[in-house]
């Protein structure tokens, strides 16, 4: 557990970068701090392993007063992460890795195969072990980075940014990475970005701070998109607040349709129960994407990749609405794919029938 | 004029010892001598000065005072300081000399040690140096474990070029009455013997040349390959393989 004291970080200049914060950081969570720049937020994170010394207050970890231990003793405790990794670039990656393990004195060879199992559950393969910063793209120099902050199993991690600077491709890849990994690993996190959506997806709680270091909402990303305390809050968290606050409501287990399917590599059906589009799935019947009947003469062609639409997105049973309601709302047949955990074909759902859902449950308990 | 230098080169009489001439030999140790001692002194002064200023951001003005060193006129600074310290010595030694020629290869060999250590070390990518006090790594820590290997390369330029201006330089020891391979130049130019001259000349240009060559092996084993930046092609970055295989469950949580 962390917890921010009334404390304030005051410049020479007279700046207040944060004032007063009081704030809790649950063990086992993830703590996003979240705010436009100048916010206070990094300022925030950076007192906790004491990279900025706060000018009054406490910032405890446990029970213990930050201000009382020696700031390398305390950042040894502590893993931290920043924007652009900053590995070491003469050292090889597993060496970047083992920086921890070499300053607390392991030995050596600990400290290497250490490293090594850490490589495999950030999802880099073990020949690169050998390789140099240099060699690695963003998304992989960061995977680093959050490794090597893990490497002395510190309780508490800090992460500043982590992915904000590589591809928003990359980024989801990483995010979802760590949100499992964090499944296993139940480390306390604070988190800073800028990015609303990255907050609301990662964190088990938000602090949204506002210009001048003022803590505007302490809430759960669900309560935040639904119950800004504000009208700066409601201003950040943006649009779509109603969309994406069913991203937070699960869809229980979804009554499906049958759906009719036709197979990748078979010639094309003479015709579907449900209009033109029908179905396409491969022998695992996991679905390919839409085939437009309209568009093809029946039986003379064999259905191939090309001929497929692919934008529809699916919809896990067992998932968010959002996903049931974005499922239909992206199939050109108005139907909506629902698959399980496997990714093979349960049914299909319509609009209307997630409305009816969405309509149906249960309003969300008052705080 | 070449093949009576080459003539020079080739005659085994200029490289022995003999009753009347010192030779090529016994000049190039006395020359490899004073530069190496200077470079030495230089190196444990500038190098540990550099590496302070430079990670303590404190005395950069020490900096700036090394480099106007530069605009001293060497052969001026040598007379003068011989003409001061030559005195108090008497009897067969030439330490009355050797004391002012290696004061002047010294504040030679400084600035350009002094300043690329500071440069290298200032430029050490910010994000690299808040990674390594955040992992919990002490100042000197810091400054031994990265700041230090990160500007080898600089620090490398900053000495290979404070080893070819010594060598070079050091021909003045023999403006006062010392050894060195600057005697085969004084003397050729006072007895009109160009070849010899000459000959001096290239044996100086071959020397630094071949102290730089093996500085430049050295580097090349002392600095990282990660930052020398040389690794094997067909290692070099390649895109995250895992983006190609973007999976249905992937898909599915958008």
């Amino acid at each position: 557990m962390i917890r921010f004291d009334s404390v304030t970080k005051r410049y020479p200049d007279g700046t207040v970068a944060v004032d007063e914060l009081d704030l809790t950081a649950p063990s086992g969570k993830i703590t996003v701090l979240v705010g436009p720049s100048g916010c206070g937020k990094t300022t925030s994170l950076r007192m906790i392993n004491r990279m900025i010394e706060p000018t009054s207050g406490t910032i405890w970890l446990d029970d213990e007063d930050t201000a009382k231990i020696a700031t390398h003793e305390l950042r040894r405790k502590i893993g931290y992460v920043i924007q652009h990794a900053g590995l070491f670039p003469h050292r090889t990656i597993v060496d970047n890795i083992a920086t921890v393990p070499y300053l607390l004195g392991w030995d050596k060879k600990k400290a290497r195969s250490r490293s090594l199992e850490l490589m495999e559950r950030v999802g880099l393969p073990p020949h690169f072990a050998k390789r140099y910063p240099a060699q690695l793209s963003g998304g992989q120099q960061q995977r680093v980075g959050v490794a090597r902050a893990l490497a002395a199993d510190p309780p508490v991690m800090l992460m500043d940014e982590p992915f904000s600077a590589v591809d928003p491709v990359v980024r989801d890849q990483l995010q979802a990475e760590f949100l499992r990994l964090q499944e296993e690993i139940g480390k306390t996190i604070v988190f800073v970005t800028h990015d609303i959506d990255e907050a609301i997806k990662l964190g088990d709680q938000v602090a949204v701070l506002r210009v001048g270091g003022h803590l505007a909402q302490l809430a759960t990303p669900a309560e935040l998109l639904t119950r800004p305390v504000d009208a700066f809050v409601a201003g950040f968290v943006g649009r779509d607040r109603g969309y994406r606050a069913l991203g937070f409501s699960s869809a229980g287990t979804i009554s499906t349709h049958q759906e009719q399917t036709a197979a990748l590599g078979a010639p094309t059906p003479y015709g579907a129960e449900n209009g033109p589009w029908i179905l396409v799935v491969d022998e695992k019947q996991i679905p390919q994407g839409w085939l437009d009947l309209d568009g093809v003469k029946p039986g003379e062609n064999v259905i191939t990749d090309g001929m497929l639409y692919r934008g529809g997105t699916l919809a896990t049973q067992g998932g968010t609405l959002r996903a049931a309601l974005d499922a239909a709302l992206s199939s050109p047949s108005g139907r909506g794919v629902v698959v399980d955990d496997a990714g093979a074909l349960l049914g299909s759902i319509t609009a209307s029938e997630v409305l009816a859902l969405i309509e149906g449950r249960e309003r969300e308990p008052q705080p | 004029m070449i093949s009576s230098v080459i003539t020079w080169l080739n005659d085994p009489s200029h490289w022995r010892d003999t009753r009347l001439n010192t030779g090529i030999i016994t000049q190039l140790e006395a020359h490899l001598r004073f530069s190496g001692i200077a470079l030495l002194i230089a190196l444990l002064i500038a190098l540990p000065l550099g590496l302070f200023i430079g990670h303590t951001g404190r005395l950069s003005w020490l900096v700036a005072a090394a480099n106007a060193l530069r605009a001293l006129p060497t052969v001026g600074v040598l007379v003068l300081l011989t003409v001061m310290i030559a005195p108090n010595f008497h009897g067969r030694t030439d330490t009355g000399y050797v004391i002012p020629t290696e004061i002047v290869l010294v504040l030679l060999a400084i600035p350009p040690i002094l300043s690329n250590t500071y440069a290298g070390v200032q430029n050490v990518d910010p994000a690299v140096r808040d990674a390594a006090f955040g992992m919990g790594m002490t100042g000197s820590q810091v400054l031994l474990r990265v700041e230090f290997p990160c500007s080898l390369p600089l620090i490398f330029s900053g000495f290979r070029s404070a080893t070819l201006q010594v060598i070079a330089t050091a021909t003045i020891a023999s403006y006062i009455p010392l050894g060195g391979l600057g005697r085969f130049i004084y003397d050729g130019l006072a007895q009109q013997d160009f070849p010899q001259m000459i000959g001096g000349g290239v044996l100086v240009a071959a020397l630094a040349l071949s102290a730089d060559l093996l500085l430049a092996a050295v580097q090349r084993y002392a600095v990282s390959r990660g930052i020398s930046g040389r690794i094997s092609k067909k290692q070099v970055a390649a895109p995250d393989s895992r983006l190609a295989t973007v999976t249905q469950a992937e898909v599915a949580t958008v």
